[in-house]
């Protein structure tokens, strides 16, 4: 369905992560092509989130190198890796709680990849407001919004940038059932829109329709790559998560 | 985010600032002696509290430098006053404390919170200690004079002067990317850097206009104190009083230092009649009364009670009102490492 050799979004080259004597991402190397969904899964403790933060550039690589549509970013910063066009979403949602929702989304779409003011900025946060099923909450204080819907106020800051890739660190995590529904129809548009995602998730029905490709982590390295019925049935990723004796 | 072109509201702001600034202008005509005392003090610290907002209000980090700024300012004006003439000292004066701002900002700003407390006041003391050690080196007296004339009635209208562009200053920013910029690295550094933000260069920019117009303010006041010694020019009781008044005020607000910077002014003169060996205490005390009965100030006051007054108020942003204690600045910035698993 795709053309994956076409144009790489994402190319990274034995990256490397270590905290002192704690190796949380172990070399590294996958691509994502794009627009593509990308899982990326593993059990806790496995280095999914400090590779989403190697790839944003909240943190920086022991070694390695990260290059997004032929340009190195690793080492150049968050702001400046956002510039070039990758956003994200945080594991735990981050609000600015004395703006509205409103100014939440539009701070995304005024410094990083894609760069409104004025009207423009206005008008454009609104619809996005309305993409994400917030049409009604522009005014809102943030802090008084539930939590699904603070998700989606960070996920429309997020596309406010109107990002090249999108990282959505555990953007399902914390919702019930219903709110589940709602947010996996949410990404489901976000893909058939042609957006290039990385998702990292637990919630494996999610990364089963979302996800093109999976890569599983595990103790900082990958163990297994593939189409998400392949690496699910992988004898290594099941002994990874449910430990030897029902592999 | 109500809207990115000038409303009407705005515009009805901006008319009564101004009616109230020609308003202020007119007090030297009908005050003196020592009315007009309190007066320019008022206009003093209006203008450096407001300076100080500038960049403490929207990042939340509370900086006690304001001494050092106001200090370089007045050493400016005091050691070149026999060379150049006074206006160019007052431009002088700001590109010092723009330059030193920078220099410290630099060096500073990419630590957050607490740290960022400490060493804007100890930059004060710092720069003291080194002028009273040039002063020493030099063989000059302890301080130096600053003789020209200037009339009560012409400090009073140069403050409001500066007071007036201050304000102007901090509309313009407030309506700016970089404005915009400040507020959400005040709400979560960790977002602002993911939105794009050089948060490094936006605070340092801020620091140095705000510093600069300390360093002004100083350069202003130097004539009229007649003598100027760095254990005056750089007293801490300057960056304190100017961050108590601007809580006493709110900092959510631009206009917020002003209705603090008025009582604060009419309270420390009567502080400084019958207990003038009790001030530093009497400071202290202010400071925890503040922070502990209205953290978000008169401004905040006023604004729960036009809420509460107006029925249809949607759920209350007082929630969201900048926290402004110092933990809460250093709780801004949670170490990126905490994201991890």
């Amino acid at each position: 369905m795709l053309s994956p050799a076409t144009s790489e979004a994402l190319i990274a080259t034995g990256v490397s992560k270590r905290f002192g004597g704690l190796v949380a991402v172990d070399n590294m190397s996958f691509k994502l092509a794009e627009r593509e969904v990308l899982g990326l899964i593993g059990p806790n403790g496995s280095g999914k989130t400090t590779m989403m933060n190697l790839i944003s550039g909240a943190l920086k690589a022991t070694s390695g190198e990260i290059s997004v549509y032929g340009q190195v970013v690793t080492g150049t910063g968050a702001s400046n890796v956002a510039r070039k066009g990758i956003a994200r979403t945080f594991q735990l949602v981050r609000m600015l709680p004395t703006m509205t929702a409103l100014e939440n989304v539009a701070a995304g779409g005024v410094f990083g990849h894609a760069r409104r003011w004025g009207k423009e900025l206005d008008d454009y946060a609104h619809a996005l407001l309305e993409r994400v099923g917030l049409p009604n909450a522009a005014g809102a204080p943030v802090l008084a919004l539930t939590y699904i819907d603070q998700k989606r106020v960070e996920l429309a800051r997020a596309l406010a940038s109107e990002p090249k890739i999108l990282l959505l660190d555990e953007w399902l995590a914390g919702l019930n059932p219903t709110e589940l529904k709602i947010g996996i129809a949410l990404i489901e548009r976000l893909r058939t829109d042609g957006c290039t995602i990385i998702i990292v998730e637990h919630v494996m029905h999610a990364i089963r329709s979302l996800c093109d490709r999976c890569i599983v982590m595990n103790s900082g390295a990958k163990i297994a790559e593939g189409t998400p019925a392949e690496v699910l049935a992988d004898h290594g990723v099941i002994r990874a998560y449910l430990g030897d004796e029902n592999a | 985010m109500t809207s990115f072109n000038l409303s009407a509201a705005e515009l009805r702001g901006l008319l009564i600032s101004v009616l109230l600034f020609a308003a202020a202008g007119a007090v030297p005509l009908i005050a003196d002696g020592y009315p007009l005392q309190i007066g320019i003090s008022i206009v003093m610290y209006t203008a450096l509290a407001t300076s100080w907002l500038l960049f403490s209000g929207p990042t939340n980090y509370i900086a006690l430098s304001t001494a050092a700024f106001f200090g370089i300012g007045m050493y400016t004006a005091a050691g070149g006053i026999d060379l150049v003439p006074y206006p160019l000292l007052i431009v002088a004066a700001g590109i010092a404390g723009a330059a030193l701002a920078a220099v410290v900002g630099l060096a500073t700003l990419r630590v957050s919170g607490v740290y960022f407390v400490i060493f804007s006041l100890g930059l004060a003391e710092l720069v003291r200690q080194i002028m009273t050690w040039l002063q020493h080196v030099l063989g000059t007296m302890s301080g130096l004079y600053v003789t020209i004339e200037r009339s009560e009635p012409m400090y009073y209208w140069q403050l409001l002067l500066l007071a007036a562009v201050i304000f102007l200053v901090g509309w313009w920013i407030g309506r700016s990317r970089l404005g915009f910029a400040l507020r959400i690295i005040g709400n979560d550094e960790l977002v602002a850097v993911h939105c794009g933000i050089n948060t490094a260069r936006a605070k340092v920019v801020l620091f140095v206009i705000s510093s600069t117009f300390a360093s002004i303010g100083g350069a202003l006041v130097a004539p009229r104190w007649g003598y100027v010694e760095p254990v005056v020019a750089f007293s801490p009781f300057v960056s304190f009083q100017v961050v108590i008044m601007a809580l006493l005020g709110g900092t959510h607000r631009l206009w917020g230092p002003l209705l603090g910077v008025i009582p604060f002014v009419l309270i420390w003169e009567l502080i400084s009649i019958y207990f003038p060996n009790q001030t530093t205490l009497l400071l202290g005390v202010c400071f925890l009364l503040i922070v502990y009965v209205i953290p978000n100030g008169l401004v905040g006051l006023i604004e729960d009670a036009t809420k509460r007054r107006r029925k249809d108020a949607p759920a209350p942003a007082a929630e969201a009102a900048l926290p402004l204690d110092i933990a809460a600045s250093a709780a801004v910035q949670p170490a990126v490492g905490a994201d991890k698993k």
